[in-house]
């Protein structure tokens, strides 16, 4: 992982440079180090080195193919990543390393819906452990890594895009203007989307699947000595009526401003290579609306917010054969939020409750990581981290309703939060072969802590919170063998984790529910164990410059320590992909699917997922116009035989999208790109 | 000279303060009071006091002072005992009442609960009749009261199993929280039209619920049972959010016997003995 990160200027570099290569060699894979994290070249550039089936998709769309995620669709916008089939609360998404938290409790808006292709150039996963530098995780990690620019004098450049796609009429605007200078680079960036209801396989409608989103950000880059530099950046996401079919309520607003500042310092001496230090600051609020759903038990408001101030300091350092990595980091979030019900007898008074009781958590953490190279052939790295978590609920009214429930709660809790990780490589020509283990902890989510009636509408349970919720333990156990060789890659990765004092809702029969129509309460207790695994086998062959193809098993098993399957695990499945490129022209085709989900657990409302496989198809072509002038085209169809079908992460079994055409247009101008040519 | 005008100063400040001081005592009595009406025979005008200005059905904490109309000062010495009384169409009939008593820390502010089991209106009146002693001699006072219907019943008058007459009144929470709430009931049985003396030793068991919530109910609340300190029935009231609240109850006797209320169940909606508050 570290290596991907000192080549990334390079690649980003070369990425905004150089006319896509004709054949397949510098795939930005090549340059990943055989391990279990994985990055995703997320790039709507015009000119990109790896080039994408569909440059305009989404960021969900994009985290999609990565084998090592799954998302939870509750719609057709924010989808909720997963690693290792984790989510959330179990996982670290954060944005460059800055920490961002959703504002809505029913996780309508996991942060990745914050951000659009625009404002990225990779994502970054991690798993387990080895995630960890950020903050504290269990399942791993998702880096999210904004677009940034070399000093260097490339003058102005920029792009205009254009995306339809005949499912849900979605129609992507899209612009980029830049100018790169030896002192100093602006990027501004636009995005646009607008989609209605999509329909499902057999041309299904799914109604209250509409979403409306614009995304504006900027950065900002200043060189101010040959080694120092600082860099502002700047993201405005705002959504509007989104619509979440598999939930009782839509979304009226989801907005969100992200903005940090970021000192970096290279090549301090012989031993200091890189020091990035950063202050931000996040604010999110998120509105719930049911006003437009025809029949509802009871009118709701149920407003959320949240914002995070941070700061990081991150070191490199390299000496001798060691690699070291230091990431002092800490944040303050604030997270509230209400719910006010109108009842049917306009005479009664509103009803009004917070659902979270203004939560305010303050994370302060060290992360040391080194990694010990010899002979080219061993490979050591171990990494430690130690953070303190505090929570305090900032609400006299939320405090006196968490009582209810645990009359001698306090105010504030401290937590002390370790994790430890260590990893062997052993490399020898085309074989290398990982082994590792890790021991991590997490806090409980501000939901799973002090949540108050929080409706899930996948199990129908209100779930209440537990402020005395012990922190969740992993042990981790993690092999990678893989076998890479001209024409042929082969990769088998395997994860298991087991985790101890597993946080999940567990019914209290004596509790009536408050959500109109729910099955009962479930207050969040601690499994004394549950056990995940997942194993991943990859095959890729390069018969050809030109042609290449990949297919990819994944089998994931997750149990509690009664051997009772828990929720969101992913059935056997595979995906499996050809690409032909030459020159200018591009053609891919995929295929996706799973085996039916027999290992569902019926306590969380999951039921039997049938398999499924749907086959994708895309093709593209660059046109050069006088060398400064580039028109980039793509077009596709995904779901080619309109299957009906939804996967064990769809909540409520909602259906995906069925058959669609898409045409992306990206027109771009370079101003130097002849001297870049010559 | 100097020291006189500093002496002067200081006997002129003194006497302002303590002027000051003694208003201010007059003054505090009724603060946060407001005046529902005036009750006057020859000699003095009784001003009666209730948080909100207004009787209600209900548990009322009603205040009083007596002012001599002549020097228009608060009788300090005073000793009262009061009878509400309900002049039906066939009958009359008084209500639940405790005794009056000097309120604790004031000057001339006395104080005791009257609990209206229905509303006056045109034709059935509540009157107050006020029997005291103030300078060693006796006085009354009677005079119509205004008692409105309330919205949100918190008294109930029920004929338990045992064939017996009671009257249930709620006295607090006041000003309701969402969380756990300290809920006080007066339990009085109606020995004859007049009488209506407090019960010790039942239980009342509550369960509240939200009608518009589709009966959500709150956990954790503690039945009412009898403090001989206050004569008052004492337990904790659960609410998890605002809104209009019914506290379903189930009375029973010493004997843990039933006299009246029911179990809210899935098939039974509500108890026929209940409380509403909404806040």
């Amino acid at each position: 992982m570290k290596r991907t990160l000192f080549l990334l200027p390079i690649l980003l570099l070369f990425s905004g440079r150089i006319l896509a290569q004709s054949d397949l060699s510098d795939s930005s894979e090549a340059l990943i180090p055989v391990q279990l994290g994985e990055v995703i070249v997320v790039s709507k550039a015009l000119i990109n080195h790896q080039r994408q089936a569909k440059p305009l998709s989404t960021l969900e769309e994009y985290l999609e193919k990565s084998s090592k995620i799954n998302l939870v669709r509750r719609g057709n916008y924010a989808w909720e990543p997963m690693i290792n089939n984790m989510s959330t609360e179990r996982i670290s998404v954060t944005i460059d390393g800055m920490h961002i938290f959703g504002a809505c409790t029913d996780k309508m808006d996991p942060i990745t819906s914050y951000v659009d292709v625009s404002n990225l150039s990779e994502v970054e996963i991690s798993s387990g452990q080895q995630g960890a530098s950020n903050g504290p995780t269990i399942g791993g990690s998702v880096d999210l890594i904004r677009t940034l620019h070399s000093f260097c004098d490339l003058g102005w450049s920029g792009s205009v895009d254009v995306g339809f796609e005949s499912n849900a009429k979605l129609n992507t605007y899209g612009a980029n203007l830049k100018y790169v200078h030896s002192k100093v680079f602006v990027d501004v960036d636009f995005m646009y989307r607008n989609a209605s209801d999509y329909k499902a396989g057999k041309n299904i409608k799914v109604p209250f699947s509409q979403f409306t989103k614009y995304n504006i950000s900027s950065t900002i880059g200043v060189k101010l000595n040959e080694k120092n530099t600082l860099v502002g950046s700047f993201i405005f996401d705002n959504a509007n009526d989104i619509g979440y079919p598999a939930l009782p309520m839509d979304v009226s607003n989801a907005r969100a401003i992200i903005a940090s500042l970021q000192h970096s310092a290279e090549r301090i001496n012989n031993i200091i290579t890189q020091w990035d230090t950063k202050i931000y600051y996040n604010n999110i609020v998120h509105e719930m609306d049911d006003t437009k759903r025809p029949v509802v038990p009871i009118h709701m408001d149920m407003p959320g917010w949240s914002s995070t101030l941070g700061a990081y300091s991150k070191m490199k350092i390299a000496k001798n054969k060691h690699d070291i990595g230091i990431n002092i980091t800490g944040y303050y979030n604030k997270s509230k939020a209400e719910m006010t019900m109108y009842p049917a007898d306009k005479e009664e008074k509103s009803m009004f409750m917070y659902t979270w009781p203004d939560v305010r958590t303050v994370y302060s953490g060290i992360h040391f990581k080194d990694k010990i190279s010899w002979k080219n052939i061993h490979t050591l790295s171990f990494s430690v981290s130690t953070g303190l978590h505090y929570n305090k609920v900032a609400s006299e009214v939320g405090l006196n309703s968490l009582r209810i429930f645990y009359p001698e709660m306090k105010a504030s809790k401290i937590r002390f939060i370790p994790s430890l990780q260590a990893d062997y490589t052993f490399r020898k020509k085309a074989f290398t072969w990982t082994t590792g283990l890790g021991y991590g902890e997490r806090a409980p989510s501000v939901s799973e802590g002090y949540g108050f009636y929080l409706f899930n509408s996948f199990d129908r349970y209100d779930y209440v919170g537990n402020p005395f919720l012990k922190n969740e333990k992993s042990i981790e156990l993690h092999t990678d063998i893989s076998y890479k060789q001209k024409k042929i890659t082969l990769n088998l990765a395997t994860t298991y984790f087991h985790i101890y004092d597993y946080i999940i809702g567990a019914p209290i029969l004596a509790l009536i529910p408050m959500t109109i129509g729910a099955s009962g309460v479930r207050e969040y207790k601690a499994l004394k164990a549950a056990d995940i695994s997942n194993t991943e086998f990859s095959i890729e062959y390069r018969p050809h410059r030109y042609f290449k193809t990949k297919a990819a098993l994944t089998y994931s098993y997750g149990k509690d320590y009664k051997r009772e399957n828990l929720p969101l695990i992913r059935p056997f499945s595979f995906r499996w992909n050809a690409i032909f490129n030459i020159k200018s022209f591009s053609t891919e085709v995929s295929v996706e699917g799973a085996s039916k989900q027999k290992d569902f657990s019926e306590k969380f409302g999951e039921d039997l997922t049938p398999a499924y496989a749907i086959v994708n198809f895309s093709a593209g072509y660059v046109f050069l116009i006088k060398k400064n002038y580039q028109i980039n085209v793509r077009a596709g169809i995904e779901n080619i035989a309109n299957t009906y079908y939804s996967t064990f992460s769809d909540w409520n079994n909602i259906p995906r999208k069925g058959r669609n055409f898409y045409v992306n247009v990206s027109f771009g101008f370079d101003q130097l790109r002849k001297k870049a040519n010559r | 000279m100097k020291k006189i005008f500093f002496v002067a100063l200081a006997i002129f400040s003194l006497q302002f303060i303590s002027c000051k001081k003694e208003n201010t005592i007059i003054a505090n009595d009724i603060e946060g009071l407001l005046k529902v009406q005036e009750i006057s025979n020859d000699t003095n005008t009784l001003e009666i006091y209730t948080k909100s200005g207004k009787f209600i059905v209900g548990h009322n904490e009603v205040f009083m002072r007596v002012k001599s109309i002549a020097s228009g000062a608060f009788a300090t010495d005073v000793t009262a005992d009061w009878m509400p009384m309900m002049h039906m169409m066939m009958h009359s009939h008084s209500c639940p009442k405790t005794a009056i008593t000097k309120v604790a820390g004031k000057t001339a502010l006395y104080k005791g609960d009257i609990f209206f089991q229905m509303a006056g209106n045109t034709s059935e009146k509540w009157t107050l009749k006020l029997n005291y002693q103030t300078g060693g001699l006796p006085f009354v006072v009677e005079d119509t009261i205004d008692v409105p219907n309330s919205t949100r019943k918190t008294i109930a008058v029920v004929t338990g199993s045992d064939s017996k007459k009671y009257v249930l009144a709620l006295m607090s929470p006041e000003n309701p929280i969402i969380g756990i709430n300290d809920i006080k009931v007066g339990l009085f049985k109606m020995e004859s039209m007049t009488s209506f003396p407090s019960v010790a030793n039942y239980t009342i068991e509550i369960d509240p619920r939200m009608p518009s919530m589709g009966n959500h109910g709150s956990p954790n609340n503690v039945n009412l049972t009898y403090s001989p300190t206050d004569s008052l029935y004492h337990g904790k009231l659960s609410m998890s959010m605002t809104g209009y609240w019914k506290i379903n109850m189930i009375l029973k006797n010493e004997a843990a016997e039933e006299l009246k209320g029911e179990a809210v169940t899935v098939d039974n909606e509500s108890s026929t003995l209940f409380f509403e508050i909404e806040f």
